[in-house]
């Protein structure tokens, strides 16, 4: 379903529905499980709720083909190419005498923008060029610790957007789940293993209430969640300001709480040179779980009805309002162990700059891997890859790592906005052929 | 969300006048904090200093027993505030406006000098206002270019996009321009265009949800933004000079006390700000224009009904205000003489979206909510040179809470345009 | 003015709203035009209004063709519209809706709202009203809101005014202002469309009567005519129905309202003290014209959407103040009036659909898991037994036809023990086949022993399935009848005529189609009265 069509397919109530594309439903093999939810392209959308606009949106990004994907991510490279060449004042150079000596220029352009890239991917995949078979891998396990609290938060904006709803709010979730886990960490004496897996606890917590007071808010009085919470990532971050020049959270160093014990650490996976820590395989188990929980779980078909159509569900004897507040909850809880990754995994303690801009670029990866856990998985670990590229690429290539920031949002942009890539790559138009109708009636 | 109705039995009680109940609860809270504050004046003396040193007559340093510096207009807002309650109760009509806006002033100044009551430091009363105007200078910028987008019905959540992309054009046009800042205020609109455009061009000719537009935008200008100051802009000389716009005076009306030097001693960038505010206030409820934009953001079939194009009004107005919040980007950069840093609005953009919703869309509400918030953020700053302990980050945290309650209701339905964030399909 | 349409057809992809439609408005005429919902009037009037381009056929003014590539170009021809939901801009004041669009200014581009009042208060006193110009639309009741439509229109010099269903929405005596309101119009030269489904205003006002049923024009019709034969020309002979069906045989009670009143968001009472009861083994069925009460009353049963007063009583057991769940647990079944809202989830396949209302409680589900194996087999099953046209149960619902989608709402319904099922408009919208069959289930739902509430503005329908038929008209129940009742008097109830009084009327005129009925030959549609050199579409 294209974004043109979305809105058009409201409301036909009574209408006939043709079985227009079922065939190649039909062909799709159902014990996928990626497969079983991506059937969703081309309802009509049952419109009836001021979010059922944005599910519409966020089917039509789910459904878009992978076609779209990769079209997106070749004219962001596109377009990163664009800037590489402005930001390169040896390319610059060569435009001065362009019309005497183009090739100075292609050359140049080229060199630049092969640089880039491919430091980018030495540093974010396998450094070809690091003199140990130890360094020639590190890069690949940065991406991974990257990628692990962006895989998490990303679920958990993902899972709202399941149902129905945005959370913008994962920074605050994010900040809350890493005071709670951290003061665990620091503040409690308790043995190995069941400290730190109480540390991950706490972080869950902490994100859960977070969450669940845009999902109260809104579920009782109709607050808006994506205005509460910005408001409250905001506050968050003043919160966490305060709260580090307070009490227990005090040390030596300002703006900084003190270190977590080592009991309240995630084990490191490959030893002491690699920071890549158990978070990350705690991050493809969620996915996993998560899976199960929204397609194999009572409380997952609630959320997916609810967030797919609310009248149909609160007509099915569904509580709404108790399924808004659960799902705020667990997607706080994913985000606020996202915040664990920072404090027990890579940092070891509460900065007031914990959370990064991991809350944001978890929308990204939500949008990318279309809600759906195994693509935010993939979603987590190529923003964690561009992330981790992009230090190195800023280094070797000179290319600033902010590159990757344009990037990410080039991609999900144009992800948004199937008809747009469709149009640069003059693709076919899917779905001309089945645009229904609504008002039909008199 | 459409929710269940579960509670059945209730019968529907005839619904109460609009902002009735809100306004009694209100005069009755002011009441009750002002009673309080006069009940808890301690002892010791309040300093507070009302004029800046340089207007045409000085008003010497009042040092006042506490008790009379919190006392006197505490009781006068409570005297005030429990007048308006009886009126109102008495009239079944809401009580005149200057009411509640005396009240509340007094009572803001029985709270400052409760404030410095007993301390050492003196309350430098035009200062807190200067520096209040100050900061929300560019929140107020923001808010009435979210103002002029939602209006529409585009949520233009971009606006720190805008704001940033604006600090930027400013500082780099000018800087290029031999440090002339002048040039930097025609190109930070420009810049908030662009990312205008953006935001329009995703969200009507594609319909792509205004909101995540709206969030990547921000992502993308910030990345941007970053790319070059981190590149070309500390690699190339002379792209990133510091540049100030000079401060105006206006004769005479800059020399009355307080408000003169508040409101008079000011750059260009700040009186076209009051510009701005008065037209758009006008134009926006009073012209054919103002009257075209509310009718496309509440009800856009009616509009197109009418013969008005809804999309072009659309696209114009995204425009509009995202220039308009372009040119308050400026005031980061070039209005305060620094240099491009990165990420320098540091999340105003998200202030100024809360102010305009605390505002409820009108642009005099912006304004005070902005005003307000500026005010937050000038009190946390100096708290400190008044010998108050509290830390500086909580009255920080006041306007996002305030937002949070307002828009859950508690005060009052805020409503925003009926058809934001809805794309029109005919 | 003179308003011609020619040939006008308008197409939403296979579907044919408005099929080669001919109609003419004459100067200073008030013409009517009667059909059902559905019938293609306000997609006519669209067109019309250049809201939407025809795919075939012309408007023609004054013998002159003219094309229309928007509303505002239909507005400077002359043509205004009042719309069924009013285009008037809720937060807006009563001038400043007026202007909207024509605005005058002054000085500095400001508006000239002195300008606006007097223009509002000039329109509106030439109509025999005034209306205060500085009045906010959202706190008008509705009948203002319309009347400022009118003014709207007005202001614009409008010649001929589209009134679409016009009185859907008002109260008699609003009604009863609008009428008045309406000659005023007619006696200054202005023609009016008037689109209707109420037979009693159209003989009240109307000087002609165009008829249109499935998007054709199916005959004129002379103010003089009976509502009766009206009612016969718009609803039209159908295919006969017939269900196969034992006489019912009503055992206890199975749900008792008493005294439901039901007031919607804005507190206005759409359900007024309607006390009913439904018997175990029979079939009632709730008869009336669109927006009557019905819909809400089933949605109380239910115990979604608006609050109510009265009890509601579910096997002897008040379930008024229960949850929807706890009465879905009671033994309710419920078919929602507008499936692809409120029946299905579009996005789920089929297997989850079927089990939508079921899935928290075994067998389909244990410890908050779903028992997939088991929702599989059960979609089989289902499918098989509901004859669900599909080619894999785990299609999205979405994909499916509504006939399909509605047979997958009742299998759902059906999969526990009911007591009670309510159903609202089950056919609506399907196919003949899928209309047989879903009025079969229906009635071997009653015969297993549940008590069964059938929601229809079908006569067909209501016909064909009740052993008893409460018919609604504004909220109230007018009575119950017996399942044969004559064809007429339930048009006269469906109007608010109390049973008795629609017996003896119907008794003396009986119209072409009622006597038809007494003598039991529906192979025999008759065309009745046709105006003499119009097209005739044949019914089907």
């Amino acid at each position: 379903m294209t974004q043109d069509e979305g809105p058009e397919k409201r409301g036909a109530a009574g209408e006939p529905v043709e079985p227009h594309d079922g065939e190649r439903r039909a062909d799709r093999d159902p014990a996928d499980p990626e497969n079983l939810q991506s059937r969703d392209d081309d309802q009509p959308a049952p419109a009836l709720t001021t979010s059922s606009r944005m599910q519409d949106a966020l089917r039509s990004m789910m459904s878009s083909s992978v076609l779209i994907t990769v079209g997106a991510v070749v004219l962001a490279l596109a377009v990163g190419s664009v800037l590489i060449l402005a930001g390169d004042t040896d390319v610059q150079a060569t435009l001065g005498y362009f019309f005497q000596r183009p090739g100075d220029f292609f050359g140049e352009a080229w060199r630049a923008i092969s640089e880039s890239y491919i430091a980018l991917f030495q540093g974010a995949i396998y450094d070809s060029e690091a003199t140990t078979p130890e360094r020639r891998i590190r890069p690949l396990t940065e991406t991974l610790t990257i990628a692990a609290p962006l895989i998490f938060a990303g679920l958990g904006i993902g899972l709202t957007f399941r149902v129905g709803l945005f959370n913008i709010g994962g920074q605050s979730q994010l900040v809350l789940g890493a005071v709670l886990g951290a003061w665990v960490g620091f503040a409690l004496n308790l043995p190995p293993f069941v400290h730190v897996a109480l540390v991950v606890l706490a972080a869950a917590l902490g994100g859960a209430i977070a969450g669940a007071i845009p999902g109260v808010l809104k579920a009782r009085f109709g607050a808006h969640e994506v205005i509460s919470t910005i408001m409250l990532n905001n506050t968050s971050r003043y919160f966490l300001l305060w709260l580090l020049g307070t009490g227990a959270f005090i040390s030596a160093t300002p703006q900084v709480s003190p270190g977590l014990a080592e009991t309240a650490r995630l084990p490191l996976l490959l030893g002491g040179s690699f920071r890549l820590h158990l978070g990350f395989v705690l991050a493809l188990l969620t996915a996993v779980a998560l899976w199960w929980l929204v397609e194999r779980s009572v409380l997952g078909f609630q959320m997916r009805a609810v967030g797919a159509n609310p009248e149909a569900a609160g007509t099915a004897g569904m509580s709404v309002r108790k399924i808004l507040v659960v799902s705020m909850a667990l997607s706080g809880a994913l985000c606020g162990l996202a915040g664990a990754m920072q404090v027990a995994g890579t940092e070891g303690k509460l900065t007031s700059s914990v959370y990064g801009t991991i809350g944001f670029d978890a929308i990204t990866v939500a949008l990318l891997g279309r809600s759906r856990p195994f693509g935010t998985v993939l979603a987590g670990i190529l923003f964690g890859a561009l992330a981790a590229g992009g230090r190195i690429m800023a280094s070797r290539a000179g290319t600033e790592a902010e590159l990757v920031t344009v990037l990410q949002a080039v991609i999900v942009l144009l992800i948004a906005a199937p008809p747009l890539v469709r149009s640069v790559f003059r693709l076919p138009e899917p779905g001309t052929s089945r645009r229904r109708v609504k008002e039909a009636t008199a | 969300m459409s929710a269940v109705q579960v509670d059945s039995h209730v019968e529907v009680a005839a619904p109460p006048p609009p902002g009735f109940v809100r306004s009694l609860v209100g005069y009755g809270v002011i009441a009750l904090v002002a009673v309080v504050l006069a009940l808890t004046a301690p002892s010791g003396i309040s300093k507070i200093q009302l004029t800046a040193g340089s207007e045409f007559f000085q008003i010497p340093q009042l040092d006042l027993p506490a008790a009379l510096a919190v006392g006197v207009p505490a009781i006068g807002a409570a005297v005030i505030a429990t007048v308006a309650l009886v009126t109102q109760l008495r009239s079944r009509s809401s009580a005149p406006r200057w009411m509640a806006i005396l009240a509340g002033t007094l009572l803001l100044l029985g709270f400052l000098a409760h404030l410095v009551a007993g301390k050492s430091g003196v309350l430098p009363l035009t200062g807190l206002l200067t520096s209040t105007l100050f900061l929300a200078t560019p929140l107020i910028f923001g808010a009435l270019g979210g103002v002029v987008c939602e209006r529409v019905g585009i949520v233009n959540i971009a606006i720190e996009g805008q704001l940033l992309a604006g600090a930027f054009a400013g500082v780099v046009v000018a800087s290029i321009a031999g440090q002339n800042p002048y040039v930097g205020l025609i190109t930070a609109p420009i810049a908030g265009v662009g990312v205008g455009a953006l935001l329009a061009w995703f969200s009507i000719r594609y319909r792509v949800d205004q909101v995540i537009t709206g969030v990547v935008l921000n992502v993308l200008v910030l990345g941007l933004t970053t790319f070059f100051f981190k590149g070309l802009l500390s690699e190339l000389e002379g792209l990133n000079d510091r540049s100030r716009l000079p401060v105006l005076p206006i004769p005479l009306l800059s020399e009355i006390p307080v408000i003169g030097p508040v409101l008079f001693r000011q750059t260009l960038l700040v009186y076209l700000l009051y510009v701005i505010v008065i037209l758009l206030h006008i134009y926006l409820f009073r012209s054919r224009w103002g009257l075209r934009v509310r009718s496309v953001g509440e009800h856009p079939k009616a509009a197109d009904t009418v013969g008005i194009d809804v999309n072009r009004t659309r696209w114009r107005n995204t425009l509009l205000g995202s220039g308009i919040a372009g040119l308050g980007g400026a005031f980061f950069t070039i209005g305060q003489g620094l240099a491009f840093g990165i990420d320098i609005t540091a999340g105003s953009g998200f202030i100024a979206l809360a102010a305009l919703i605390l505002g409820r869309w009108t642009p005099l509400g912006a304004v005070a909510a902005a005003l307000f918030f500026g005010f937050a953020n000038a009190l946390s700053q100096s708290l400190r040179s008044y010998g108050v302990s509290l830390d500086s980050n909580i009255p920080l945290m006041i306007p996002y809470i305030v937002t949070l309650f307002a828009v859950a209701g508690f005060g009052g339905k805020v409503r925003p345009p009926a058809a934001e964030g809805t794309p029109y399909v005919k | 003015m003179k308003l011609e349409l020619r040939g006008i057809t308008k197409k939403f992809g296979d579907f044919v709203a408005n099929d080669a439609i001919d109609m003419v408005v004459q100067p200073g005429e008030i013409h009517a035009i009667l059909g059902e919902n559905g019938a293609g009037k306000s997609t006519l009037m669209n067109v019309l209004y250049g809201l939407y381009e025809p795919d075939g056929g012309e408007v023609v003014i004054d013998d002159v063709p003219v094309q229309f590539s928007g509303p505002g170009d239909a507005m400077a021809a002359g043509i205004g519209m009042v719309h069924q939901h009013f285009m008037l801009v809720p937060v807006f004041t009563v001038a400043e809706n007026i202007i909207l669009g024509q605005e005058q200014t002054g000085f500095g581009g400001l508006l000239d709202l002195q300008a606006a009042r007097r223009l509002v208060r000039e329109t509106s006193e030439s109509l025999g009203f005034t209306i205060d110009p500085d009045a906010k639309i959202e706190d008008l009741s509705v009948g203002a809101q319309q009347r400022v439509e009118i003014v709207k229109a007005l202001s614009r010099q409008a010649e001929v005014l589209i009134l679409d269903e016009p009185t859907a929405v008002l109260t008699p005596q609003e009604t009863d202002e609008l009428i008045e309101i309406m000659g005023r119009l007619k006696q200054a030269g202005t023609s009016i469309i008037f689109i209707t489904h109420k037979l009693r205003e159209v003989r009240a006002v109307a000087d002609a009567i165009t008829i249109i049923r499935l998007g054709k024009v199916v005959g004129d019709a002379d103010p003089s005519a009976t509502e009766t034969e009206l009612a016969s020309l718009m609803v039209g002979r159908s295919v006969s129905l017939g269900v196969d069906r034992a006489p019912a045989q009503p055992t206890d009670v199975a749900l008792a309202v008493t005294g439901l009143t039901v007031r919607d968001s804005k507190g206005i009472e759409v359900v007024k003290d309607v006390t009913l009861e439904v018997r175990r083994g029979e079939i009632v069925a709730l008869a009336g014209v669109q927006g009557n009460g019905q819909t809400e009353l089933t949605e109380a049963i239910l115990g979604v959407g608006p609050t109510t007063r009265g009890t509601i009583e579910l096997d002897g057991r008040d379930i008024s103040r229960l949850g929807v769940r706890d009465r879905l647990d009671t033994g309710l079944g419920f078919v929602p009036e507008d499936r692809t809202t409120s029946g299905v989830v579009a996005d789920l396949s089929i297997t989850e659909n079927l089990v939508l209302d079921l899935v928290g409680a075994r067998p389909y589900s244990a410890y908050g898991a779903l028992d997939m194996g088991f929702l599989r087999t059960n979609a089989e099953q289902r499918v098989e037994e509901f004859d669900v046209r599909t080619t894999s149960i785990d299609r999205a619902v979405g994909t499916l036809s509504g006939g399909n989608q509605q047979k997958v709402v009742l299998a759902r319904e059906l999969s526990r023990e009911l007591s009670l099922l309510v159903a609202s408009q089950p056919t609506r919208g399907l196919d003949v086949g899928s209309i047989e069959f879903v009025h079969k289930r229906i009635v071997a739902e009653r015969d297993r022993g549940a008590g069964v509430l059938i929601v229809s503005t079908e006569l067909d329908e209501v016909l064909a399935l009740a052993d008893r038929i409460a018919v609604m008209c504004g909220g109230r129940l007018v009575g119950v009848v017996d399942g044969g009742e004559d064809r007429d008097v339930l048009g006269l109830m469906m109007a608010g005529v109390p049973a008795d009084e629609a017996r003896a009327q119907a008794a003396e005129h009986h119209t072409v189609l009622g006597v038809a009925d007494i003598d039991v030959d529906p192979a025999a549609a008759v065309e009745p009265v046709p105006h003499p050199g119009q097209d005739q579409e044949g019914t089907p």
